[in-house]
């Protein structure tokens, strides 16, 4: 970028216009991808609940149905509780976008499309999404009222809680390539799909769905929204905010949301590459064409996480709140140690043999499992043994009745 | 004034103006807010000479750590909504002395450093946490970032030092790690003789 600007606008003026346009372009796609996820959380949420989903605002889909959304926020009274702490109460949306926002900035969308290609962009983008919290604590502290204090405090337990697990599975895939350089090491997993990191071994293969867990507890993503439970806590920390303040929060969540998916697939999915050539895409389609496909390919591959973690979230009940902190202590911490503990002993004590060709088995078995599952759901096969998906709530005692 | 001076006389300005609102205001959890904007711009100079490991760290452990557990503290044991602290005449003036005195010693001792007499031009090649990282197991590589981590740049680039750091942060990560398991077991304790 500073390359291109420099003849242009000279060596002094270059980096800084160079700056400020990459963050307009990271703060236009966060806001943009906020607006999608919401109306595909409606959509999912819809379709998984046998709805439709919003269908009438700009056309079949309801395409337009966020915008909406966003001009009904926009114009609604903006409201700051007599017994709130007005600076707090200000200040805890904008901390929290900001720490969401400021991950980005280390975040690789391509090979080298990064706003600052940073020696230790892991361990960044972990740092700065764990400000976050501050925003939520100071909402709820800040509100003067205890629905939100509640809501605060457990939010703030649970994602402070989550990250040190989240923290160890970062570790494995980083101890395993020897680099916290994204950028570096979406470039070491080019090529076909065995070369992603989660088929590397064993260990990092159950690392990515720890990891995974994780990341979905600390964007306070249900299963683990107990801390948000509208029929518990009204909402949680965000009970007094109206308006564009409690637009800022849903921002910041979706734009997390995206920030660890994106992590996890640089670590553990491949970054920018497709898997399915056996090079980088520049190589074949030159470096303009190349770029651009590795950035769609990479936000594909985060919106495909991203859409999983709505679909775990329509679908799982929530958990209690210390079942939430239970799962977190005694089962994922525990879990994610062993993890970091086995990768290094693997990568100590396995023949070179094992470490070189273990990869081609489980990225095969994988491959077959995914192949299997989509053979099914084009063919419409119920799978051997069992009925069809209604065929439970057909034999279901109250479901006769019902149909009468 | 070049990008890199003006950026850090406005991160510096920030920072300074943020550590006064720490100790002016009497709200204990907007005095966390005014650390918090404190110890970020500390970590944005880090950024700005080129140390991003050290940043990151600061943002790591006393944003995302310390600061979470101090506005903890005071949401779990304040009794009233809002925590405000109320300091008597003599508090302010026996903090004024130990401060200027402090921040005496700070300027004499910096200035007594050859390297900050002369201006150097900001070396940013992003390499502190491979740096450290050597310098913890006794390898120097680089000597230019030797007055950002500390490590002794009298070696020949690539060559082990004398002095290996690993044992001496094993030491203190155990010693911290002591001090928590001990924490916790007076907590503990306290509410088992509570119960009874």
């Amino acid at each position: 970028m500073v390359e291109i600007l420099a003849p242009v606008l000279g060596p002094d003026l270059a980096p800084p216009v160079a700056g400020i346009i990459k963050a307009l372009v990271l703060v236009a796609f966060v806001a943009l991808s906020a607006i999608f996820f919401i109306w595909l959380e409606r959509k999912v949420a819809g379709r998984i609940q046998d709805r439709l989903g919003p269908t009438r605002v700009g056309g079949k889909f309801g395409w337009l149905q966020t915008i909406a959304d966003g001009i009904k926020l926009l114009v609604k009274e903006d409201i700051i509780p007599a017994t709130a702490d007005q600076f707090l109460f200000r200040a805890g949306p904008y901390i929290a976008f900001c720490a969401s926002f400021l991950g980005f900035l280390a975040l690789p969308f391509g090979n080298g499309v990064v706003a600052q290609n940073l020696n230790i962009a892991v361990f960044f983008v972990l740092a700065v999404l764990s400000v976050e919290v501050f925003g939520v604590i100071l909402a709820g502290y800040g509100s003067g009222s205890k629905w939100s204090l509640f809501g605060g405090m457990r939010e703030a337990a649970q994602v402070v809680s989550y990250e040190v697990p989240m923290a160890i599975c970062v570790l494995v895939p980083v101890l395993v390539v020897g680099t916290m350089n994204l950028n570096r090491i979406g470039q070491m997993q080019a090529g076909w799909f065995f070369s992603w990191n989660v088929f590397r071994d064993p260990f990092l293969f159950a690392a990515f769905w720890t990891y995974f867990t994780c990341a979905t507890a600390s964007c306070k993503r249900a299963p683990f929204d107990l801390a948000e439970a509208e029929s518990e806590l009204v909402a949680g920390f965000h009970t007094e905010y109206s308006g564009l303040r409690w637009s800022f929060f849903f921002m910041a969540e979706y734009a997390s949301m995206f920030a660890v998916s994106g992590i996890a697939t640089l670590l553990f999915l491949g970054g920018w590459h497709t898997g399915l050539v056996p090079t980088d895409l520049t190589q074949l389609f030159g470096s303009i064409a190349g770029n651009v496909l590795n950035v769609a390919v990479f936000i594909v591959k985060c919106w495909l996480l991203v859409f999983v973690m709505m679909w775990v979230r329509w679908t799982l009940p929530r958990l209690r709140i210390d079942q939430v902190m239970q799962t977190c202590l005694k089962y994922l911490l525990p879990i994610s140690c062993v993890l970091l503990l086995g990768a290094s002993l693997w990568q100590l004590l396995m023949p070179v043999f094992v470490l070189n060709y273990l990869r081609y088995v489980i990225g095969g078995a994988v491959a077959c499992g995914w192949l299997a599952l989509l053979i099914r759901l084009v063919t419409g096969k119920p799978p051997a043994g069992e009925a069809l998906s209604l065929g439970p709530a057909l034999g279901r005692p109250g479901y006769e009745l019902a149909k009468r | 004034m070049t990008l890199a001076a003006s950026l850090f006389w406005l991160v510096a300005g920030v920072t300074a103006a943020s550590a006064i609102g720490v100790v002016v205001t009497q709200h204990i959890v907007r005095a966390a807010v005014w650390l918090l904007f404190s110890l970020a711009g500390t970590a944005g100079i880090f950024f700005l000479l080129g140390a991003d490991f050290v940043a990151a760290t600061q943002v790591f452990v006393y944003v995302g750590g310390t600061l979470v557990l101090v506005v903890f503290g005071v949401m779990l044991t304040a009794q009233g909504p809002f925590v405000s602290m109320k300091t008597s005449a003599v508090e302010w003036a026996v903090a004024t002395v130990v401060g200027l005195l402090l921040f005496g010693v700070l300027v004499v001792c910096v200035m007594g450093e050859p390297a900050f007499q002369q201006a150097q031009p900001l070396k940013a090649d992003q390499n502190s946490s491979t740096v450290l990282g050597k310098a913890f197991l006794g390898v120097v590589e680089a000597t230019a970032e030797a007055p950002l981590t500390g490590v002794a740049d009298r070696a020949e680039p690539g060559a082990r030092t004398r002095v290996a750091y690993l044992l001496p942060f094993e030491i203190v990560s155990v010693h911290l790690l002591v001090v928590l398991v001990g924490a916790a077991y007076l907590a503990r304790a306290k509410r088992r003789r509570m119960a009874a």
